[in-house]
């Protein structure tokens, strides 16, 4: 999202947020592969809000059914 | 250029103007600005005045910064004690205001005592008058700001002034300059005028001078500058989507205050969020953004300016709002929107005009709001004393509503604009204002993330953000992250935010400068233009320095460690979703700690030994 909603399919950018299927496994590292969002800016990556350490981004069965991803390029404001 | 050394002390009780030189020992201690001006102020009021009596004094003040060619360096901050608070009020603003003040040769403005009938000062460089602002009294301030344009024929002035909200009491009124940014919190606009000034306008033509070594201060800035422009944050991120970036962030993790804080959650806020701002709205396929704005010397520029759809209720009859203006910012957005359970964008962005329009600090205002409206579905609280409003959570109208009645203070515009703590008090329910020490909470809820939890309780100008920044290591992970939901280890953080803050406040620069640059990337931009020598220690040393100043003003004013608390509800009821879910704001686990860090007794009061340390006035 933010600056990287554009690899959302076209039409999801508001909503900002779409369903996807995955195979049993899948790490957070395939996902942030498969939307083509380049390693420096998957900076901040959550699990149902919670925040998921880059180390942590390759292990599989992090992610169960139903669990909602978000990835963030390194943003402020306030 | 650094500093000038030379300041207006302006009575307006006997309508003289009188140049000072600046107290030179007090600029090494305290650097400039937020520092300096309260350094000034503890010395010259007694803290325990009401602040809209002549006795309080109101100081404009730039930082050493403030109109050089450092990014963001042109800020100015309003310093006096705050009417909502009762604590020191230092509000910072941008814009092109604080550089021309500089430009015109002045670091600061003393202004004392009350006219007998409206004025405003006017500054073309060396000559400063008060002029007569009959005419002006009863204006909002972008229609003050079109007769003083027209009356002094001059494109080029710059006008900070005050709304109608001000001139009706309203206890959070902003003083807003360059039409849409503000010295928004505490009050600030609410003392300007109490003392009958309307508007301070000013022209300065002298440009910079007087620093200390220009090769070394070119070369620093720049370095800094290009600093910003690598980061994704400061060279991205914001100018593209401004500090609105953070809505969903925010929801997302679960600290997103909603309806009065009973929640942490707003389901409608991807519909207002940054994101939203740039997708085509289906009238007339143009987007809530029109462009980025950025203030004086600022090459991140994260202001927003937009429009509002021409057939929204709102403004469907009101041409005069169809053109750009300042638009939303994530504080407002989050306190007229999530906090008031409202998700229409456009009604957001009308009730953003008009915080700029009439000067109400946007925050506050809708923090207010979202308390009455939980008053009134509570029945506290009935259309009999709103005249016929149904304030309900997620109304569009009643958000719209309130802006004008608060700008004016008509009706229960007139309540609105007590704030949250004394709207509350006043309707038998004080448990359900959001506040500390009487100031609004911003847009994170310190359930969901412990560090703004102290930050809060312990802000020596009331809940704020601006003080101790820790979203940004707590969820943001810049510069690193930390576990948003651990107490361990905050104490330090929040005390390293603020000294922080209280330095990058007191050199004229813009506090978003510090997700990229750290005080090695400051330190050498402030030693190259200023005199004396200003490495990062010194720097850590006058934020700390200024931090207890403030926390010295406000103990004396009356306002002890028993206020470095948080409302009820964040302390007993747990977060009813997402990750804090829960989860209360643990602030007895880092209080004791952070007291200690700061040399202070068990319950908050100044030690002796501190205040020797730091060379505070007694």
């Amino acid at each position: 999202m933010a600056t990287i909603a554009h690899l959302m399919p076209p039409g999801e950018k508001i909503a900002n947020r779409i369903d996807i299927e995955v195979d049993e496994g899948v790490t957070l590292e395939d996902i942030i592969t498969r939307f083509k969002v380049a390693p420096e800016l998957a900076h901040l990556v959550l699990v149902n809000g919670v925040y998921i350490e880059p180390h942590e981004r390759e292990t599989s069965g992090l992610i169960k059914e139903n669990d909602v991803v978000a990835i963030w390029p390194p943003v402020a404001g306030g | 250029m650094a500093w000038t050394k030379k300041y207006l002390r302006v009575n307006l009780t006997e309508g003289t103007i009188k140049v000072e030189d600046l107290n030179m020992a007090w600029a090494n201690e305290y650097l400039g600005q937020r520092g300096l001006a309260t350094r000034y102020l503890i010395d010259e009021i007694d803290p325990k005045c009401d602040a809209l009596s002549p006795e309080n004094k109101m100081i404009m003040t730039t930082g050493p910064l403030t109109g050089t060619m450092a990014s963001t360096g042109g800020r100015y901050s309003v310093v006096c004690k705050s009417p909502l608070t009762g604590a020191v009020a230092c509000s910072n603003s941008g814009g092109l205001f604080g550089a021309e003040l500089k430009s015109a040769g002045w670091d600061m403005i003393i202004f004392e005592g009350k006219s007998a009938s409206p004025v405003y000062l006017s500054i073309q460089n060396e000559k400063a008058e008060l002029l007569s602002a009959e005419a002006l009294w009863g204006k909002s301030v972008w229609e003050a700001d079109a007769i003083l344009h027209k009356t002094h024929q001059d494109p080029q002035l710059k006008v900070a002034a005050v709304g109608r909200s001000a001139e009706q009491g309203c206890l959070y009124a902003a003083i807003v300059n360059d039409m849409h940014r503000a010295a928004g919190r505490s009050g600030v606009g609410t003392v300007m005028a109490s003392k009958n000034l309307k508007a301070v306008v000013v022209r300065g033509t002298r440009g910079v001078g007087n620093i200390k070594d220009m090769p070394r201060f070119m070369d620093a800035t720049n370095a800094g500058k290009a600093v910003l422009a690598e980061n994704p944050v400061t060279g991205q991120g914001l100018p593209a989507l401004g500090t609105q970036v953070l809505m969903n962030v925010i929801n997302e993790v679960g600290a997103m205050p909603t309806r009065n804080m009973r929640e942490t959650q707003f389901e409608g806020a991807h519909k207002i969020a940054g994101e939203a701002m740039l997708e085509p709205r289906k009238s007339d396929g143009k987007p809530n953004l029109t462009r980025n704005g950025g203030c004086f010397g600022c090459t991140i520029a994260c202001g927003r300016i937009s429009t509002i759809d021409r057939t929204h209720f709102s403004v469907q009859d009101k041409p005069e709002y169809w053109g750009n203006s300042g638009g939303l910012e994530y504080e407002a957005a989050w306190a007229m929107g999530s906090d008031c359970g409202v998700d229409d964008l456009d009604a957001l962005t009308y009730a953003n005009f008009l915080c700029n329009e009439d000067g109400m600090d946007p925050i506050s205002f809708g923090a207010t709001l979202a308390a009455a409206m939980e008053m009134f579905e509570d029945g506290d609280l009935t259309t009999e004393q709103t005249g016929g409003m149904e304030l309900k959570f997620g109304s569009a109208e009643a958000l719209c509503w309130a802006a004008e009645v608060v700008a004016t203070g008509e009706g229960f515009g007139a309540d609105l604009g007590l704030g949250s703590k004394r709207l509350c008090e006043k309707y038998g329910r004080p448990e359900l204002s959001m506040t500390v020490k009487g100031q609004e909470f911003p847009a994170y809820d310190p359930r969901g993330m412990q560090g703004m939890g102290l930050t809060y309780a312990t802000s020596n100008r009331g809940a704020c953000h601006l003080r101790s920044y820790t979203v940004s290591s707590e969820v943001l992970g810049v510069p690193v992250k930390t576990d948003p939901l651990e107490t361990d280890g905050k104490a330090d953080l929040v005390k390293a935010f603020q000294d922080a803050t209280a330095a990058v406040d007191s050199a004229g620069l813009c506090i978003f400068t510090t997700f990229a640059w750290s005080m090695e990337d400051i330190a050498p931009q402030v030693d190259a233009a200023c005199e004396g020598e200003w490495s990062v220690e010194k720097m850590l040393e006058v934020g700390e320095r200024v931090w207890q100043l403030e926390r010295q003003f406000n103990q004396a004013a009356g306002i002890g460690g028993d206020q470095d608390t948080l409302p009820k509800r964040l302390l007993t009821e747990g977060a009813g979703s997402g990750p804090a879910q829960g989860k209360v704001a643990e602030l007895d686990k880092m209080l004791p700690q952070y007291y200690e860090l700061r040399g202070w007794n068990t319950d908050g009061s100044m030690t002796d030994a501190t205040r020797q340390k730091w060379n505070l006035p007694a």
